[in-house]
């Protein structure tokens, strides 16, 4: 009986294939635009979470100002970081690998006639250190160039080709901005971070040398800091903050005018902005999806009242109520879960397509697709149980005299 | 509903003792019956005649189980009609009635072989012995090789046979027709009546006939005369007779 009705079902659809069509559109644009974001989602956050690991977990940055904490809060203005900042964290401090003061500017990287914007980061060998990033060829800063600031640079791969091509640069002079430095070394490539942006364009300088010729002032935007194997970052992260509320002079009670954060946040940061736009589509969806059942309300209703005679007939050949509920229930149903998986199969493709042009893995996430059906079908339910209870509750000598 | 219900004691299939109907309330009510006794035996062929409005349509309605008397009693096989919920009336439609429109009633765009299996599937036959029965009931009524055509591809007469069709193949204990022969030319209603008169011949189903031809009476064996929602006269028709 269930197996007949679902055929029967299947007919009446296949009978008005543009209007059954029509109807469950909705329904499958709001499944596909979810399985599309969510699967998108997951794969970005599948990406981030490997190139943080390959990042290095046990890194922390410490930084002036507040942190993403708190939803648009007071930003206090707060003193800049200097040298001394990073020296005494890295006398008072145990468990830590290296700690590395940072400061950073874009610049014209220009040699002859060639003419390359890059990034230009200030700061010491303990950076190369704290992101565990060899040399691919050359040297590292002498204690003398770091001490004096000279105008030294290790620059990153992707500055290499640009101003190079396949010529060693080693030994070679280029101008960043003002500032006409001489090449030592060359890092070995890292390729792209997650956020999309290549991390071998950059130039390593002494951070001495940044502060004096480019930024032209004594500050430390960044102290980057390592914690030696098996350390946790979290105790680390409270022995910095006591130490800097203490250098800062912050008052008990008083909020932080720095930041000290891990991967671990960056990660959780990232992974909130992938939730809330869940959260968004997702109201997206149930728009969609109720505009969709209401399509289906909609079509079944007018197919009930056409199809009145042949309510007629089935009530007085002996069809009772339920059976003829479920056969109009059991057609939105269809109706509703054939645009799940219209949306479904649309959705993958999408994500698909997607993710190889933005470059992340294609996760499948096989709990949102079951979900996805299950919620189709169950609009067809809802939506489908008003028009069928109609069909059900006819009066069949009414029903057969219908025009 | 149980398959075996209880025969009354003097063997009436259908009686109908005082039933009246009335539609709507107040001073616009109709009184389409107003008192009828009625019975009907089991293998009998009855032809109801009237004039139009005499509450012909509405009787059979209430014979059929479509519909439910205002007042009276009905008894079916010797069940009170009467107290059956609409799901009970439709099990003992699907069981024991078999009905044929004047308007034929078939399902458009199906096949006639569905429309025959039609009442089979509500009686959770399965598919294999549902096709063979639905072929035995048009070979029956002289439809092989129409299996497969749809209504629209039919004539008339084709179609009205395709609907006794479907009102045999559950070999019904009572055949209700209201107006067989209404939209028919004589030969096709004549057709349509021998096979009417061979199906209460040959398998004894009591067939109960609306119908305004007294051509088409005359294959009863008794014919009942309705007049302003009562039984005017009755009287024994020319048609085979037990
Ligand atoms: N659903 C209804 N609502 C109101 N009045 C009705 C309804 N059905 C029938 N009637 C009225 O009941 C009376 C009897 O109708 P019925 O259909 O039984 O007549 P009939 O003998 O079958 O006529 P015909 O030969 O034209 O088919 C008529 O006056 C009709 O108008
Ligand atoms: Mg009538």
């Amino acid at each position: 009986m269930i197996w007949e009705t679902f055929v029967l079902a299947l007919r009446a659809i296949r009978r008005n294939v543009l209007r059954s069509f029509l109807t469950i559109l909705g329904i499958v644009i709001g499944v596909a635009a979810v399985i599309t974001m969510v699967t998108l989602g997951d794969g970005a956050t599948e990406q981030v979470r490997a190139d943080i690991s390959s990042l290095g977990s046990n890194m922390l940055q410490v930084r002036p100002g507040q942190g993403f904490r708190g939803p648009g809060g007071v930003r206090i203005p707060s003193e800049r970081f200097k040298i001394s900042d990073a020296q005494a964290i890295e006398r008072e401090i145990a468990g830590l690998q290296a700690v590395a003061p940072t400061a950073n500017r874009s610049a014209q990287a220009i040699i002859g006639n060639r003419n390359w914007p890059t990034s230009v980061m200030g700061s010491t060998n303990d950076y190369l250190r704290v992101r565990d990033w060899p040399l691919e060829h050359g040297r590292v800063f002498t204690e003398g160039e770091l001490h004096s600031g000279r105008a030294v640079c290790i620059l990153g791969t992707t500055v290499v080709k640009e101003l190079f091509g396949d010529q060693d640069p080693l030994g070679a002079f280029i101008r960043l901005d003002r500032l006409s430095c001489q090449v030592v070394g060359v890092l070995s490539s890292k390729g792209q971070s997650s956020f999309g942006q290549d991390q071998d364009n950059m130039v390593l300088v002494p951070l001495r040398a940044l502060q004096r010729r480019i930024a032209g002032n004594t500050d430390v935007e960044a102290v980057m800091v390592s914690a030696m194997d098996g350390v946790s970052t979290e105790a680390l992260r409270e022995d910095i903050e006591r130490l800097m509320r203490e250098r800062r002079r912050i008052a008990q009670g008083r909020d932080d005018d720095f930041h000290v954060r891990d991967m671990e946040e960056i990660v959780s940061a990232l992974t909130s902005t992938t939730r809330v736009l869940t959260a968004l589509l997702g109201a997206v969806a149930a728009v969609s999806l109720l505009v969709g059942g209401i399509g289906i309300m909609n079509i079944m209703l007018v197919s009930v009242t056409e199809r009145t005679r042949e309510i007629g007939t089935r009530l007085a050949i002996g069809a009772r109520e339920k059976e003829v509920l479920m056969q109009f229930l059991i057609e939105a149903v269809v109706l509703s879960s054939l645009g799940g998986i219209f949306g479904i199969a649309l959705g993958l493709g999408a994500a698909a397509l997607g993710a190889h042009l933005l470059g992340v893995p294609f996760v499948f996430n096989p709990g949102i697709v079951v979900l996805a059906f299950v919620f189709s079908a169950s609009v067809g339910v809802v939506f489908g149980f008003f028009p069928a209870r109609q069909a059900a509750r006819m009066d069949p000598i009414e029903a057969l005299r219908h025009e | 509903m149980n398959d075996h219900a209880p025969e009354s004691i003097n063997g009436s299939l259908i009686r109908l003792e005082g039933i009246t109907k009335v539609y709507g309330s107040g001073p616009a009510a109709v009184h389409a019956l107003k008192g009828v006794d009625l019975k009907i035996d089991k293998g009998e062929f009855v032809a109801v005649m009237g004039p139009s409005g005499s509450g012909k349509s509405t009787c059979m309605n209430i014979l059929g189980c479509l519909d439910t008397p205002t007042a009276g009693a009905y008894r079916f096989k010797g069940v009170d009609a009467g107290a059956l919920s609409r799901d009970q009336r439709a099990l003992l439609r699907r069981n024991f009635l078999g009905f044929v429109f004047q308007g034929f009633n078939l399902l458009s765009r199906t096949s006639a072989l569905e429309n025959v299996e039609l009442p089979l599937i509500y009686r959770g036959v399965p598919a294999r012995e549902r096709h063979a029965m639905a072929r035995d009931a048009l070979h029956t009524v002289g439809l092989t090789g129409w299996e497969l055509h749809t209504p629209a591809e039919l004539s008339g007469g084709q179609q009205q046979r395709v609907a006794i069709a479907r009102a045999m193949v559950i070999e019904p204990e009572v055949l209700m027709a209201d107006e067989p022969t209404g939209n028919l030319d004589s030969t096709r209603s004549r057709e349509i009546m021998e096979l009417l008169c061979s199906f209460n011949r040959d398998r004894g189903v009591t067939i109960v006939m609306v119908t305004h031809d007294a051509g088409m009476a005359g294959y009863a064996g008794r014919i009942i005369r309705f007049l302003d929602g009562l039984i005017d006269s009755e009287e024994p028709g020319g048609g085979y007779r037990p």
